[in-house]
């Protein structure tokens, strides 16, 4: 653990500090109390302290007069105000006199945790402590871009290139190849890296809720509405967004985008607040933007907005030589997690794996690891354990009706990325009767999209 | 080290709670703590004393004591799961609480539902959202802190879209720590005896 800091919590009411300083030790800090200003100005001799709390309502010294006396002894104190409602104005006269920030009995949590973040995030970043910290890989925890081949070593290489600057960037490849894998290579190995990797599929989301998810809402900014909620762009400040599926986005919100984008400010929808959020966008897609462009269905100011970087990520058919490393690698995984003593893919099923076509890319490849696992006896995943039948294609008269129908809406669906409205368009059936097929065929969406 | 069969945790539907929700916690708990759970239904509690009629909600803290006194003799963890709004007096609304290196925790599904954010229900999410918050709460059970590590169990969040960040695992560092403390546990008895 890096160094932790420490706060002083002066209240003379015995559950504010308790659940205050149990609430600050969760977080590790070194946590100080004190019941009254006499015993906090005994306590400054035991700093120095980060962030005092000062209640600014206790008796003898009140709060106001308690944080002249601890600017006297450190005039670089950071004090925060903690005050009932009925208190606001003395608590804004504390803010006139030097107080950092002052918060209102009950706290809000959320709140309460960005100030203190906010305070120690100034100060960490001055820390000359906080050097590069290793095990970049285990930002990306587990899941990792696998392969050999000059392909994908290409596409790694031009990911950290990237990854130290602010450019935005935009990957591009069939489903399945990883995309979000190199965004979250991009940040982990960027200076960003300590702060959210925010991820955001365009495409899984409705528009009209895409809105509430980027920006965040109020409470009662809609009927529903109970709780304030931050958006995504709000949660990312200091780190990076990946907005999956651009291409899918309206143009109404394509025109918010830009905005936020060019600006980096926004307000939660029924909100007034201007919110500014420092992040990093890195956006991908696997539809023809310039296509989209042309046909005015993508702005095209947007376009060239998130097109300064591109990344390309070949399909998986064009580095068969990954083909073993990833089965492998998956094999491995998956034994351990299902506790059985398969270790190898017998040369028959490695022959099909690699010869296989792999219109899922990776994705599919680790699906149909995971299934076979499953499926195979010790000590060898053996071919009939795969669920990849190349030959199918060649002798569709054994199949019925609804096995082709179910494999074609499949197929339109991963085509669409489940974007069910997109789908039911190219399928010339309406959304409900999509739904029914989907319930019918026990159709599932991959949960790693 | 492979089976610190010692460690219990016992899990607690508090009413009111979505049963059918805690019962999603169990198979994940073992697998994550590695160690026997048991999920006791027999025992209804009396909330009114955790009740703040003025906020409408429930005091977490109250909770937690009245689950100390009912499983005083329990030799494990104790983790309570309720549906309804928790706090603590001095912030407005928690998602959970747990005595630091103690026994006891306790976690709602109130806010981790998207019902609350005016949303339609998603269950999965939901289920997610709770063992990400039991795991959590149960770490601090076993002394673990804070982790700066975004997706990390152990990183805060004050705010559900934090807990939609983390993974419901622990880093390495979290891990290593978690396991130190179950197996010294261990060590500790065979000494003892
Ligand atoms: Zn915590
Ligand atoms: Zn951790």
């Amino acid at each position: 653990m890096t160094q932790k800091f420490s706060i002083l919590i002066v209240d003379d009411e015995f559950v504010v500090r308790d659940s205050l300083s149990k609430w600050f030790m969760q977080d590790g800090y070194k946590v100080g109390t004190a019941e009254n200003a006499a015993q906090a100005l005994k306590m400054m001799n035991e700093g120095p302290w980060d962030i005092i709390f000062i209640d600014i309502k206790m008796p003898g010294m009140n709060g106001l007069e308690l944080q002249k006396r601890i600017k006297e002894i450190d005039p670089n104190a950071i004090i925060i105000i903690i005050t009932a409602f009925a208190s606001v104005d003395t608590a804004v006269q504390a803010l006139k006199e030097g107080a950092y920030d002052y918060i209102t009995k009950p706290i809000d949590p959320d709140y309460l945790s960005h100030l203190v973040k906010n305070v120690l995030k100034h100060k960490k970043l001055t820390d000359e402590h906080i050097k590069l910290r290793e095990h970049i890989s285990e930002l990306i925890m587990g899941e990792e871009l696998i392969g050999e081949s000059p392909q994908i070593k290409k596409v790694i290489e031009l990911a950290k290139t990237v990854a130290p600057t602010n450019t935005t960037v935009m990957i591009r490849g069939e489903s399945g190849t990883g995309k979000e894998l190199v965004a979250r290579l991009i940040h982990a190995h960027s200076p960003r890296r300590y702060f959210p990797f925010v991820s955001v599929n365009c495409g899984a989301v409705p528009d009209t809720l895409l809105e509430s998810e980027l920006f965040g809402h109020e409470k009662g900014a809609f009927t529903d509405a109970l709780y304030r909620r931050k958006g995504k762009f709000e949660i990312a400040d200091g780190g990076t967004i990946f907005l999956d599926e651009i291409g899918t986005i309206s143009l109404k919100m394509q025109i918010q985008l830009l905005r936020v984008l060019e600006t980096k400010q926004f307000t939660r929808i029924g909100g007034n607040e201007t919110i500014t959020s420092d992040f990093r966008v890195i956006c991908a897609t696997n539809c023809n933007l310039e296509q989209a462009v042309k046909e005015g269905k993508f702005r095209e100011d947007l376009y060239y907005r998130l097109n300064v970087f591109t990344i390309f990520i070949p399909p998986l058919r064009e580095r068969r030589s990954d083909i073993p490393l990833i089965a492998n690698y998956y094999l491995k995984k998956y034994a351990t997690m299902m506790h059985k003593p398969i270790t190898e893919i017998s040369p028959e099923a490695m022959d099909m794996l690699i010869r296989y076509d792999w219109p899922g890319n990776v994705r599919e490849l680790k699906n149909a690891i995971e299934r076979a696992m499953v499926l195979a006896k010790p000590p060898a995943i053996l071919p009939q354990d795969l669920p990849i039948h190349p030959i199918e294609e060649e002798q569709p008269e054994n199949e019925t009706l609804e096995a082709v129908e179910k494999a074609h809406i499949l197929k339109i669906l991963n085509k669409t990325n489940w974007n069910i409205t997109q789908a039911a368009k190219i399928l010339g059936i309406d959304r409900v009767t999509l739904y029914n097929k989907i319930e019918k065929y026990n159709l599932r969406r991959d949960r790693n999209t | 080290m492979t089976s610190p069969k010692l460690n219990k945790i016992l899990i607690v539907p508090i009413y009111p709670v979505d049963f059918s929700l805690v019962l999603t916690l169990v198979p994940s708990i073992r697998e994550i703590f590695k160690c026997d759970v048991i999920l006791d239904n027999t025992n209804h509690l009396n909330l009114s004393s955790a009740y703040d009629s003025s906020r409408y909600q429930f005091n977490s803290t109250k909770i937690i004591s009245i689950l100390s006194e009912k499983f005083n003799n329990f030799n494990g963890k104790v983790l309570g799961v309720i549906s309804v709004d928790l706090f603590i007096p001095v912030l407005t609304y928690v998602f959970g609480e747990a005595q630091l290196g103690g026994k006891i925790s306790v976690v709602s599904t109130f806010r981790l539902n998207e019902i609350a954010y005016g949303f339609q229900e998603n269950r999965k999410l939901t289920e997610e959202r709770l063992l990400k918050e039991a795991v959590h709460e149960l770490g601090h059970n076993f002394g673990l802190l804070h982790c700066e590590n975004y997706l990390c169990v152990m990183h805060p969040s004050t705010s559900v879209e934090e807990v939609d960040i983390k993974s419901p695992y622990f880093c390495n560092d979290c891990y290593e720590k978690l396991f130190w403390q179950i197996s010294s546990k261990f060590n500790d008895y065979h000494d003892g005896k």
